[in-house]
């Protein structure tokens, strides 16, 4: 079973992406900012990182350049939720070493194909 | 469902003021009775929650005499009245048989729980309604207002009481003091 | 797969309105003349996230609406705009706009969208206006986003329907691509996913073995891909990786395809063929795009009314030590069943002592777990303090006052209903203050008073109760003023004698207050009665201090009966009490130079350059103690009403939160005690009321304080 950090600080989007990878069988882990998914993603292995981009404390491109920073996540997928799909916060997320993104609004299905793409 | 209540089975063919009638003028009541100062007293079995050994209470302060305290009861606070100091009788020192009656009441501010420290718990009648006669004795009448009648059962007489105004008399609370 | 999104609904509701409420005190304390991009990054990523959830869950409207606001607050984070006060009151209408436009959608209704409609213009003609450098890229954003795709794709010219022909590839990741987590074989399997593929690994940017990297990408290749697809199809397979991989996509005729296979054959292995899926494959991905996410936010909207029960639940939002400390209780109470379990298993008498003490840690352990649930009731009194700072603000511009709030206590904890049902009146009362009290900057200058007038919400426990109260610094009530009225409307005869706090408190009768009514504020509907009668029926009280000229106080005292205090316990004699924690100022051990005794009879000790009263709390509460003397035990230095005094105890034990549990529920109240709580052991300690002591010993405190002004 496929490991996931969910990151996302809106606790609904959170509900929503635990519930869909859940339930497609994905063992999900959440964080609230992305110092809490760093921390996690330090003491657990994943195999796919989800963040969304504007959180608090530490943003997804600075999680990211973190994350990209351990040996563990030099080659880990990572995928941001954007809302900002057109422009420098998508270049950002790139340049940090993002894999690549999903633009908000997305349904659950959608969801789940891009990270089925990813882990299959 | 009627035949677990016989009373009510019997009543099924009146109206309801007839099978109240006949419930109210035939009908038994069961009492649990305690014994204090070698008197024997009833109190009304369905309002009887539990009865458990004396425990420490906590003090209010500068309350009656014949409040012992508040005990824990499953997490609400119930006093305990010492009723031999309510009703004026010698006290005693409480023992490992002391118990405490819990009790439910209607007060005329809500209906409350009461825990009462008896010398010991003694037994369960069923007396009828016109099996109850008043209390003859008018002579105390600091206790009269707890006394609903007097009945004899086997061949003894058991004070029935009315404990509905157990706490909310400031003046039995003078009188005890004084006295 | 399909996914209910509506479980999903309250949560986003919830965390909107608070992305709303911290956007709204962000707002207001927003000064355009310095702004710090740490608070204007706070309100943003409130209204993102608003926005994103909106979108995803189905509400377009709230999502459009958003839109245009983050729009300007982007303009104002990457300091693409000055900040101006306009722009500022334009967000904070925007706020409420989108607080009603959630509440109906929460309710179930369909929302009124004539505001939010009619701000969005206002909101499009303020972007375009003034001097913006170019169009943001958030509206570049919305345009080209993901849910246009799908109608480019049906009109693209592009559109390749026959199969005579296929799409060729090449594909020249940078060498560092799989350091992103993309993997090119993963792109390549997904346009396997599109139709037929032939790929040829080419191998000609291979470097000797001793240099190879093998963190690096040397490897490109050539794709064949047979599907009767668009480009944009294809391009968005690449879409992760376009921009640092070279991406060449070229629809070939079959007579081509020959040429182009025959000359790569020369020199690149031929890979392999994958197996297209089905052709409807390539049409699933589009469907989803165009129809589900309009259909289904249509869809979640019709539903509504059927789910109403759902929506109408309510939740609370607990404070994660409160979850954590019940996390803890429930794991004790596995532990103790796994006790009980194992007595049970193979039980004999020698076990008793045992099992007795295993159902002594259960009681335990359930009541303080019954205690726990209990504090999950209980919220600060923030949550309905916070909405006072734009009202007032808003309130204040209207009249043209100038007024100041202060806010205290706001962590004062009181059960939710009952928070819940103080709103409105507090409301109105805090109106009441900005509207009749506090006086215009002039008249407020001609008074000698600051130009600037004075709004105070506090709150604190007492006793128990929760007092709330709403000062002001204004005019105050005048009695003759209100006898006037109240002769005029009837309520008093002309000859009848009442002292002032009567006339003042005549404001609470319904025939004056409504008769009064007249203010477009304070009069909207409601008077003082109907706040007094909304108080009493939470079981409160209001009270009301007032002086002409220097202000007027409300004191609303409601009870809480679930409330918890963190507690100070001590020891007096063989009895446990409870002070509350927050009247205490200090603990000192009394050395004998500290005391004096004043009138005889009343100690005073010197705190500093104070003197406080001691009162001996055994006397008090008639219980032996175990110290009589003051240089013997502790004297706890607490405060009530602006009024010190020591209290002698025997000793200070343990500091924790408690539970208090009314005296009256099964008893009566008692003067000094605001109730009682159940200890960690099962027995009953006493929380004292400060308050109600300073009371039983007022008139001895009094005497003392008198002495002691006489004697200085």
């Amino acid at each position: 079973m496929s490991k996931i950090l969910a990151a996302d600080d809106s606790a609904s989007m959170r509900q929503m992406v635990t519930f869909t990878l859940k339930g497609a069988g994905f063992d999900v882990t959440e964080a609230v900012d992305g110092v809490d998914a760093l921390s996690k993603a330090k003491s657990g292995a994943f195999d796919l990182v989800l963040s969304d981009v504007n959180m608090p404390n530490m943003d997804g491109i600075e999680l990211v350049k973190n994350l990209r920073a351990l040996p563990n996540y030099k080659f880990t997928p990572i995928l941001m939720l954007t809302t900002e799909s057109g422009t420098d916060r998508k270049m950002a997320g790139k340049e940090a070493g993002a894999t690549g993104w999903i633009v908000k609004p997305f349904n659950p299905e959608q969801l789940l194909s891009t990270i089925k793409r990813v882990l299959d | 469902m009627t035949t677990q209540n016989p009373k009510k089975a019997q009543a099924t063919d009146m109206t309801n003021e007839e099978a109240q009638a006949l419930v109210e003028s035939h009908g038994e009541d069961q009492y649990l009775t305690f014994v204090m100062d070698d008197e024997e007293y009833g109190v009304d079995i369905l309002s009887v929650q539990e009865i458990r050994g004396w425990e420490r209470a906590t003090k209010i302060p500068n309350s009656p005499g014949y409040l012992k305290g508040v005990i824990n009861l499953r997490g609400t606070i119930v006093p305990i009245v010492d009723l031999r100091i309510k009703f004026n009788l010698p006290k005693v020192d409480y023992t490992p048989v002391t118990v405490v009656i819990v009790l439910k009441l209607n007060f005329e501010a809500g209906e409350r729980t009461v825990g009462i420290v008896v010398d010991a718990v003694s037994d369960v009648y069923s007396i009828g309604e016109d099996e109850l006669k008043s209390s003859p004795d008018v002579s105390n009448k600091k206790n009269s207002q707890f006394i609903r009648g007097l009945a004899t059962v086997n061949e003894k007489m058991v004070i029935i009481l009315e404990l509905s105004k157990l706490l909310d008399d400031d003046e039995i609370i003078r009188n005890i003091d004084e006295n | 797969m399909s996914i209910d999104l509506s479980q999903f609904h309250q949560v986003f509701f919830e965390e909107s309105f608070e992305g709303l409420d911290i956007m709204e005190s962000g707002l207001l304390e927003l000064s355009p003349d310095a702004v710090n991009s740490d608070d204007i990054n706070t309100i943003f990523r409130a209204a993102h996230s608003i926005k994103g959830g909106a979108g995803t869950f189905g509400f377009q409207l709230v999502s459009d609406f958003t839109h245009v606001v983050e729009t300007l607050l982007d303009q104002y984070r990457a300091g693409s705009r000055p900040v101006t006060q306009s722009g500022v009151d334009l967000i904070l209408e925007s706020v409420d706009v989108l607080r009603a436009l959630l509440q109906d959608l929460q309710a179930g209704s369909s929302p009124d969208t004539s505001a939010s409609d009619a701000l969005k213009k206002q909101f499009e003609i303020f972007l375009s206006a003034e001097t913006e450098p170019e169009p943001s890229s958030y509206s570049e954003e919305q345009s080209s986003s993901q849910r246009v795709t799908p109608t480019q794709l049906e009109s693209n010219p592009d559109s390749a329907g026959s199969d005579s022909g296929h799409w060729a590839i090449v594909f020249k990741p940078s060498a560092d691509i799989v350091q992103t987590g993309n993997e090119p074989f993963r792109i390549i399997r997904e346009l396997s996913e599109l139709g037929t593929v032939s790929v040829q690994v080419q191998t000609d940017r291979l470097p000797e073995f001793t240099t190879l990297d093998p963190e690096q990408i040397f490897l490109y290749w050539h794709i064949q891909l047979y599907a009767s697809c668009t480009k944009e199809v294809v391009l968005e397979v690449f879409e992760w990786v376009i921009d640092d991989s070279k991406v060449d996509i070229e629809w070939v005729t079959d007579q081509e395809l020959v040429t182009v296979v025959d000359n790569q054959q020369t020199e690149s292995t031929q890979e392999s063929v994958m197996p297209a899926t089905e052709a409807i494959g390539i049409d699933t991905v589009p469907d989803e795009t165009t129809e589900n996410q309009p259909g289904e936010s249509q869809k979640s909207m019709d539903s509504k009314p059927v789910r109403a029960a759902a929506v109408e639940t309510q939740s609370i939002r607990v404070s994660i030590d409160k979850i954590d400390s019940l996390i803890n209780m429930v794991g004790e109470l596995v532990i103790t069943q796994s006790m009980l379990g194992q007595i049970g298993h193979d039980f004999s008498v020698d076990k008793l002592q045992r099992l007795q003490e295993g159902l002594m840690q259960l009681e335990q352990n359930t009541r303080e777990m019954q205690e726990s649930v209990m504090r999950i009731r209980m919220v600060p009194i923030s949550f309905t303090f916070s909405r006072f700072p734009r009202l007032v603000r808003d309130i204040a511009k209207k009249l043209g006052k100038k007024i100041n709030l202060q806010l205290l206590g706001e962590n004062t904890e009181l059960d939710k209903t009952v928070m819940e049902k103080i709103g409105d009146p507090l409301v109105h009362m805090v109106r009441n203050s900005m509207d009749h009290g506090i006086e215009s900057p002039e008249q407020r200058l001609a008074h000698g008073k600051p130009a600037e007038g004075q709004l105070t919400l506090n709150a604190y426990h007492q006793g128990g109760y929760i007092v709330i109260e709403i000062s002001d610094d204004g005019k105050g009530i005048d009695p003759q003023v209100i006898r006037k009225k109240a002769i005029q409307n009837g309520l008093i005869a002309e000859d009848e004698q009442l002292s002032d706090q009567q006339l003042q408190e005549l404001i609470f009768h319904p025939g004056l207050s409504t008769a009064e009514a007249v203010s477009d504020l304070s009069g909207r509907g409601v008077g003082m009665d109907v706040v007094k009668r909304n108080i009493q029926e939470l079981k409160g009280t209001v009270e009301l201090v007032s002086k002409v000229g220097e202000g007027s106080l409300f004191r609303i005292k409601l009870p809480l009966t679930l409330s918890i205090l963190d507690g100070q316990l001590l020891r007096l004699g063989d009895e446990t009490f409870v002070l509350p924690l927050t009247s205490i100022i200090e603990s000192i051990e009394v050395r004998r130079e500290q005391v004096s005794t004043v009138a005889g009879e009343t100690d005073v000790i010197v705190l500093r350059d104070e003197y406080v009263p001691v009162v001996r709390l055994y006397e008090v509460f008639n219980i032996e103690p175990v110290n009589k003397s003051l240089f013997d035990g502790i004297v706890v230095v607490v405060e009530s009403a602006n009024q010190k005094i020591g209290l002698h105890v025997d000793d200070l034990l343990a500091q924790q939160q408690v539970v208090i549990k009314s005296l009256d529920t099964n008893y009566k109240r008692i003067e000094g005690l605001s109730g009682a709580t159940i200890l960690g052991d099962g027995t009953v300690a006493l929380i004292v009321d400060i308050a109600g002591l300073l009371n039983i010993v007022g008139d001895k405190i009094d005497q003392t304080s008198v002495a002691m002004k006489t004697a200085s």
